[in-house]
């Protein structure tokens, strides 16, 4: 039996009480006899029902920060350059067909296809680009992750209101088609920063019809007035229950997008999700029970993925503050954590144990293996740092946000202090989310827990944050031969030569130790066998034109 | 006019407990540590300065709460920040109505579970049925919210297959949320009709008009239950708010997009108006309720009209 439409914003039987017992009745009925699930209908339909964490703050490329917003968003529009289906370390030409770079890679030019059209079928311009930069850019808008477009020669000073002319701003448009950026310094991998949702672009006449450029939260983007260029557009939105996107008729590759449309379901409980997953309700998840990997390796046909994800775990020292602010107390931390017991018996989902800060990327960057669980060199360290015995360390806490997974790690880690170390006066304090970023902050703490996702595929991405001055810093470390080395490693063009010169910088990174590195991220979700051509990918950014679903019941092969 | 008196006394009180409540909230909310922009990605400070001035939250604190209150007045909740492109009027308005279905249902699930047991036990006092049925409201009162909730979608959505585990539109999962709402009151209930009935039961007139030879039937419906269900009237009140204004637990196990989540997101967000804005609607509804229920209970008992 047929179920109600897909699209209704309510069910039908909503509306008067009598209707209602009605429906209470048939939803028993149609549930008990239906023949096809969510999942199989939509499969049917060519509809990606996926869950997609927590509720999207926004749908403004300039406006969000988290993974969930960004992936609603990669369906919306499209950048200068989108990612690669089978591997983010490559790029594909989006709005622009072709790029170039002069010899230092400090301006970069974009040559834009002709035929890409917003959802409401205005071409896509270069003027477009500009005005987006400059809306992310505007002081007055204050965009959270306006930083991502410092690459841009004086994009800081613009941002900061230091400078009022957007015109000195590293970025113009030479007739409609060509884009050009100068950057600051040079910088190979800036395709790969392009790619990320900040460098989006967005339509001004809309923009403008609710209000002024920088009125950061107009009603454009609710559904019905969006306007996006990329391979879907905005139809639903209901807070809580659901973002739908179906396909963009205008959209210049429209022949080849798979999918009719996506449904992202915000369902934050990963054990909801779970079972979603088990009732049919959704093709994709967002995240994963950790008591319930165990049951789900067991399964044949394991609907479970666990790959790869470019981020980090790990404990930032405060370096400003005793004990922490000896480099040999830290390194002696850092040797006295059995990492591989971390990953096996507490965080379960198949995580690499960190030998260094930046997680190694397949045929890229390859960190070096600095850090391994030596209790021997640990006490050597901790005698150098002049204690005789761990007895005589002064107290100090581990911060953490309010999270079980994160006490138990910071419990396994209290014990590994205590056995190797003989430290017996180590605290463990959680925090509410917010306080605990403010204590972090303001260098209110002596270890403090972190996690860091590369915003692009490049190391830069992530051993950007420990140059002196940058605002993620968050330890008080510093160091000026790392500082340098980072310097050094732009203005190489070869990837071998600049990986190596990274790969030194962050020698010095783990000499220093502002950090104890944990582990490296998986990404642990469940996948419908429905969904063909989803492959793993580091960032997780999957282009979702290229996703197809085809019922895996009909002789389709996994 | 005595009681035309009463009323406009209550209304009063109610009104200015409301402003008491606003204030409060406004306060706390902002004298709570963090701040709805920090993020575990530092926003640089000129962005985050900038963010306060697009709020308003420039301003001195006593001026910001005036400017609130004159808002609050026009029926503006202000915007969410939490929600960007929503304000809280619409982040309300789109959860009420699921939290009100969840509600209703779940109360009168709730009523008609918990009264007949709640009389069945009166009734056939400190017999075996008494005990058991009074131990099961126990157990429902101590299980909580959230061991019922993924219990029934674990058996009625997954095992049975009668009903979705989860999400609202075209799902059947939110009858499962009223259910566990329903059983976790009903337990409250049936206690509460119980004791009040027993109370009933042994006084005076009950005993004259056994004597008479009136049919226990008839005494029991006829002439204890209208002062029997007296008390459960009076918790009706805050228990009606209170499942309206959604509950958290039931909501996130069953992916439900009412206010309940709201209440507790708005809050780790830092979402300051939304903190307000739903803190609001609850003890506008709470206080409503409370306020129905004083005049229903003075219909019900005339005792009441008369003490006063």
């Amino acid at each position: 039996m047929p179920r109600p439409l897909q699209d209704q914003t309510l069910p039908g039987w909503f509306s008067n009480p009598v209707r209602l017992a009605v429906g209470l009745v048939l939803a028993l009925h149609l549930s008990s006899c239906r023949e096809e699930t969510r999942v199989e209908r939509a499969t049917r339909e060519k509809i990606l029902l996926l869950g997609n964490g927590a509720e999207p703050k926004a749908l403004d490329p300039h406006l969000v920060s988290s993974v969930g917003d960004s992936n609603i968003l990669r369906a919306l529009f499209e950048g200068l350059v989108t990612y690669h289906p089978e591997n983010d370390s490559l790029n594909e030409p989006g709005v622009a067909e072709r790029w170039e770079s002069n010899a230092d890679f400090s301006e970069w030019r974009f040559y834009l296809r002709d035929d890409a059209r917003w959802s409401n079928g205005d071409p896509v311009t270069a003027q477009d680009f500009v005005y987006s930069y400059q809306r992310i850019l505007h002081p007055e808008m204050g965009s959270p992750y306006a930083s991502m477009l410092y690459f841009l020669k004086n994009a800081e000073a613009f941002n900061r209101g230091d400078l009022k002319d957007f015109a000195e701003v590293g970025v113009k448009a030479e007739g409609e088609r060509v884009l050009v950026c100068t950057l600051v310094g040079p910088a190979p991998f800036f395709p790969d920063v392009v790619k990320h949702t900040s460098w989006l672009p967005v339509h001004r006449g809309t923009i403008e019809k609710f209000g002024k450029m920088t009125d950061p939260y107009t009603p454009w983007q609710k559904p019905g007035n969006h306007v996006s260029n990329g391979a879907f557009m905005l139809t639903d939105w209901r807070i809580n229950a659901h973002v739908k996107v179906r396909k963009n008729p205008h959209y210049w590759d429209a022949a080849n997008v798979k999918p009719n449309g996506i449904d992202f379901l915000p369902l934050e409980s990963p054990f909801t999700e779970e079972k979603a997953f088990r009732n049919g309700l959704i093709h994709l998840s967002y995240s994963m029970p950790e008591s319930l990997i165990g049951e789900y390796k067991a399964l044949p046909d394991s609907p479970l993925h666990i790959e790869t994800y470019a981020g980090s775990y790990f404990y930032r020292c405060n370096v400003t503050k005793k004990p922490t602010d000896n480099a040999d107390f830290r390194r002696a931390l850092a040797y006295a954590i059995d990492r591989e017991v971390i990953v096996k018996y507490v965080t379960l989902g198949g995580q690499t144990p960190a030998t260094a800060f930046t997680p190694p990327s397949e045929g890229g960057y390859q960190p070096p293996k600095v850090i391994s669980f030596d209790p021997a060199k640990a006490r050597e360290y901790l005698r150098k740092a002049g204690y005789a015995s761990g007895a005589e360390v002064p107290e100090f806490t581990i911060l953490i946000n309010t999270l079980e997974s994160h006490r138990n790690i910071a419990m396994a880690i209290q014990d590994m202090w205590k056995k190797n170390l003989g430290i017996e006066k180590v605290k463990i304090e959680n925090q509410e989310w917010k306080v605990f970023q403010q204590t972090t902050q303001d260098l209110n703490y002596d270890v403090s827990r972190a996690g860091w996702i590369g915003d692009y595929v490049d190391p830069n991405t992530f051993l950007g944050i420990w140059v002196t001055g940058d605002s993620n810093n968050y330890t008080g470390w510093s160091n000026p031969d790392y500082d340098r080395l980072m310097r050094e490693s732009s203005h190489l063009s070869d990837p071998a030569a600049r990986y190596a010169k990274l790969a030194e910088a962050e020698t010095v990174l783990m000499d220093g130790m502002p950090i104890l590195p944990l582990y490296w991220y998986t990404r642990v979700y469940l996948l419908h066998p429905d969904v063909r051509n989803w492959h793993p990918l580091l960032l997780d950014n999957h282009p979702y034109k290229h996703i197809d679903l085809i019922p895996s019941g009909e002789g389709g092969s996994l | 006019m005595d009681s035309l008196r009463y009323l406009l006394s209550r209304l009063a009180q109610s009104v200015f407990a409301l402003f008491c409540i606003i204030t409060l909230t406004f306060f706390l909310a902002r004298l709570a540590p963090g701040g709805p922009f920090l993020d575990e990605k530092k926003i640089p400070e000129h962005l985050v300065e900038q963010m306060k001035r697009n709020y308003g939250f420039d301003k001195p604190l006593p001026l910001q709460y005036v400017r609130y209150l004159g808002l609050l007045l026009q029926g503006d909740l202000g915007p969410s920040f939490g929600n960007k492109g929503f304000t809280v009027n619409e982040v309300i308005a789109e959860g009420f109505p699921v939290s009100f279905v969840l509600g209703i249902c779940g109360l009168a699930i709730a009523l008609a579970i918990g009264i007949p047991v709640g009389v069945m036990a009166a009734a056939r006092r400190n017999t075996a049925l008494d005990y058991s049925l009074m131990a099961l409201a126990m157990l429902g009162i101590c299980l909580p919210t959230f061991v019922i909730a993924p219990l029934l979608g674990e058996i009625f959505a997954l095992k049975l297959g009668w009903f979705d585990v989860a999400l609202w539109e075209n799902s059947s999962a939110w009858i499962l949320g009223a259910v566990t709402l329903g059983l976790y009151y009903s337990a409250y209930i049936a206690r509460l009709t119980r004791g009040s009935m027993l109370d009933v039961l042994n006084q005076d007139f009950i005993r004259t008009a056994r004597a008479k030879g009136v049919p226990p039937l008839t005494i029991l419906f006829k002439h204890a239950f209208r002062g029997g269900v007296s008390p459960v009237v009076a918790f009706l009140g805050p228990a009606l708010a209170g499942l309206i204004s959604g509950s958290f637990v039931v909501e996130s196990v069953f992916g439900l997009p009412g206010l309940g989540q709201h209440f507790i997101k708005a809050v780790t967000n830092r979402d300051y108006w939304l903190i307000n804005g739903t803190v609001t609607v609850l003890a506008t509804l709470i206080l409503t309720m409370n306020f129905l229920v004083d005049i229903l209970q003075a219909w019900l008992d005339p005792r009441t009209r008369a003490n006063r």
